[in-house]
């Protein structure tokens, strides 16, 4: 800590309500961020607890929800994990917590718009929960019944039944539609800072690949969010003024709801993996001790990701009434999203090839984020072929390759990330152990939940049913017993890092031996994270250069 | 460092230079990339309004027909003329002339009101005769488009409403005048969703 001047005060000091919820420091509203999603991600996996719970077993001998409470639950676990969890994401936490000081700049370009992200993020959040306000759930005859203004249409809102439901769809849009602000305004905050506010010497092909992963979303979510924005508030004019736009009763269209709400909600699952795959690729040079492979092919594959996402939509309405043609088209361009994304995978094991590598908690994030992407990427090709989706459309198998990507994909990169960074971000560091083992129950459990059930979908389980017929039986218990330990696994792994916070035995200015910027500033970081701005001279992936010259 | 007003509850200053030419290009690269976003935004709405005019050509052709092209036209010149008065201000600002900007800023505000007064008695004649949104498609594209083009309208008014407040405390000058030609991007956006919106509603009749 010999860098550290007598000044220097931690950006944790000082503490208080005011002091945060105003604050327009880059690394509080991360910080903000970080714990309000992770209360949702605990509310969420609560809903899919309960999911679970139900499909232990057939319904004529086991039952927790009548067959609406059910469907509140799964839309509740996918709404508030979609929109209030996964789309802030990494980018708002990690996102805002590194990106300036991995870029050498003390702060993003607009601070203030930076904390009324977080403010409009709060609004939204409540504007959610204002649809659960009412009468709380109730015990009849045995079963858990629901009260009518509980969200009921599934997180996709699908028309018309999200026209028709009697559930409170206009406060959860309303909601979702907020939160397309926040969104909006930390991807323009990023795209200006990283172009603006590079040190001197922090060249394009210097950043580090998380910078590039995050441009790359942050185009996302200012081109695709806007979409969303109109198609709820049409949804919600749907709901008031019956304007027609998605009601085929007064000449409109339903599949016009579903063009619109994918070509948002596709682009979106690249708002959350690009920076995902950042990580990934920020944590395997330091702990293989070898110069990322590859690192261009890497960068450029982040934009080409972003650019292809806008013109796939179309996949999710192979079987919703498409032409022929337009069924070609996108199942085409579906599979050309393969093509950058393999080249990632290929350049992160060959940064592993010949490394001499320690498994440390983080790394096994990101190993593990490998393996389970790799299946993730790999089910998504049946599902782009035309003749398999429509034997797949709608099944457990496109639930189960989806959560690969979203919980085997991101959020394993996002804890990984989590691991790697917080002795950075508390100046602390985590139990090794118990960061071993929160990982390997993790990666047991969801293992354990998902694999089965892309058996489930090839064998016609369809999904979002409550009760399922007896030969699926063995299955569906195999995967809520994963479902369980993979739940318990996250009171490990969180248990971890907020003892470490504030327990955790103090860590060096660079335990891992990194080579980026944010690792030559003291832990936790002072206000201003740089006393002055760094001239940067090399790139940021020179592990090991030095032996081999 | 401890000091630092960024720790003064309730207050909220940024932490970098104060250099208004550095800071007038980050605001500008930022509110083009908002304005992408707006495009975005008009752009389910006139989606819609194209798969329904072909879908319904019959119910776009008598809804554009019980339009008043007129109103319609002398919006569309009152919008083109604010966008002029606009360009004055901002030239006004980068020239330093604080006179002529706040002339024409007042001018700009007059004109946009202009257009609201005309759209009041467009609208209310709409519903006198029955034309709601929800009527047909036709009218439910026309409501929202224009709704939401008014709404642009009103936040681009309260937007130039600031800057106006501002140049009367004389913030602007040759070298601090990013704030105006922000707000006059936005401005000419809001006149140029009206110019493809007016041809699409109340020109193609045959
Ligand atoms: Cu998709």
């Amino acid at each position: 800590m010999s860098s550290a001047s007598q000044e220097y005060q931690p950006y944790l000091q000082p503490g208080g309500f005011k002091n945060w919820f105003f604050s327009v420091d880059h690394k509080r509203i991360g910080l903000m961020y970080l714990y309000s999603i992770l209360i949702f991600f605990l509310i969420a996996g609560l809903c899919a607890m309960a999911v679970r719970a139900e499909l232990l077993f057939p319904n004529a001998n086991h039952q927790i929800f009548d067959h609406h409470g059910y469907n509140i639950m799964f839309t509740l676990h996918g709404a508030i994990m979609v929109f209030l969890f996964i789309v802030p994401g990494i980018p708002a936490t990690l996102g805002n917590f590194l990106l300036p000081i991995m870029i050498g700049a003390k702060d993003v370009a607009f601070p203030r718009l930076n904390i009324l992200s977080y403010w409009i993020y709060v609004v939204g959040a409540i504007a959610v929960v204002w649809s659960l306000i009412g009468p709380l759930p109730s015990i009849e005859n045995g079963l858990i019944k629901f009260p009518a203004n509980w969200l009921d249409t599934g997180w996709t809102f699908y028309t018309p039944y999200s026209i028709q439901s009697s559930a409170g769809v206009i406060p959860v849009t309303l909601g979702a539609f907020i939160l397309g602000f926040a969104s909006i305004l930390t991807g323009l905050n990023f795209v200006v800072t990283i172009h603006k506010f590079r040190a001197p010497g922090m060249t394009w092909h210097r950043l580090p690949l998380f910078v590039w992963a995050l441009y790359s979303a942050s185009l996302i979510q200012i081109l695709a969010t806007p979409i969303i924005g109109i198609t709820l508030a049409l949804l919600i004019m749907e709901r008031v003024l019956e304007i027609g736009f998605f009601s085929a009763a007064l000449g409109g269209d339903p599949i016009l709801f579903e063009n619109f709400f994918w070509f948002y909600s596709h682009p979106v699952v690249y708002i959350m993996i690009l920076p995902a795959m950042g990580v990934v690729a920020e944590i395997l040079p330091v702990f293989a001790k070898k110069p990322i492979f590859g690192y261009r092919a890497i960068a450029y594959s982040s934009l080409a990701i972003a650019l292809v996402s806008f013109f796939v939509w179309g996949h999710h309405l192979f079987v919703s009434g498409m032409s022929y043609w337009s069924r070609w088209i996108f199942s085409l361009l579906t599979f050309a999203v393969a093509i950058p994304t393999a080249i990632k995978v290929f350049n992160w094991i060959s940064t592993l090839y010949k490394g001499s590598i320690r498994m440390d908690t983080p790394m096994l994030y990101a190993c593990g984020f490998i393996f389970l992407f790799t299946i993730a990427g790999l089910t998504g090709l049946p599902l782009a072929t035309l003749s398999t989706d429509v034997f797949l459309h709608d099944t457990y198998f496109v639930v189960a390759h989806f959560h690969y990507t979203m919980q085997g994909g991101t959020v394993v990169a996002l804890v990984g990330g989590l691991y790697f960074w917080w002795p950075k971000i508390y100046g602390r560091m985590y139990n090794e152990t118990v960061g071993k083992i929160g990982f390997w129950m993790l990666f047991l459990g969801f293992n354990a939940a998902f694999m089965p059930q892309f058996i489930l979908g090839y064998m016609g389980m369809p999904r979002r049913y409550a009760d399922y017929l007896g030969e699926f039986a063995e299955l569906h218990f195999a995967s809520s017993l994963g479902a369980f330990i993979n739940g318990l696994a996250y009171v490990v792994i969180f248990g971890n890092l907020l003892w470490a916070a504030k327990r955790g035995k103090v860590a060096s200015k660079n335990p891992f031996n990194s080579l980026s910027l944010e690792w030559t500033v003291p832990s936790p970081p002072p206000l201003t994270n740089f006393d002055e701005v760094p001239t940067v001279t090399t790139w940021t992936y020179g592990y090991g250069e030095e032996q081999n010259a | 460092m401890s000091a630092n007003p960024n720790w003064e509850p309730g207050t909220f200053f940024h932490l970098h230079e104060e250099d208004p030419v550095e800071e007038y290009e980050n605001f500008k690269l930022g509110m083009w990339i908002f304005l992408a976003t707006e495009v975005l935004l008009f752009g389910g709405i006139f989606a819609g309004l194209f798969i329904f005019k072909y879908n319904w050509p019959e119910v776009f052709r008598l809804g554009s027909q019980a339009l008043d092209w007129k109103l319609g036209s002398v919006n569309t010149v009152i919008l083109l003329c604010s966008s002029y008065t606009m360009a004055m201000a901002v030239d006004g600002a980068q020239r330093g002339k604080n006179k002529q900007l706040k002339l024409n800023l007042l001018l700009t505000l007059l004109f946009a009101f202009g257009f609201l007064v005309v759209k009041y008695f467009e609208w209310s004649s709409k519903f006198s005769y029955g034309y709601f949104p929800g009527s047909d498609l036709f009218f439910s594209v026309y409501f929202m488009s224009t709704g939401l083009h008014l709404l642009h309208v009103l936040i681009g008014m309260s937007f130039i409403g600031l800057v106006y407040f501002r140049a009367r405390q004389e913030r602007y000058h040759e070298e601090n005048f990013g704030g105006v030609e922000v707000c006059g991007l936005y401005w000419h956006l809001v006149d140029l969703i009206w110019i493809f919106l007016f041809p699409l509603l109340y020109l193609l009749r045959h």
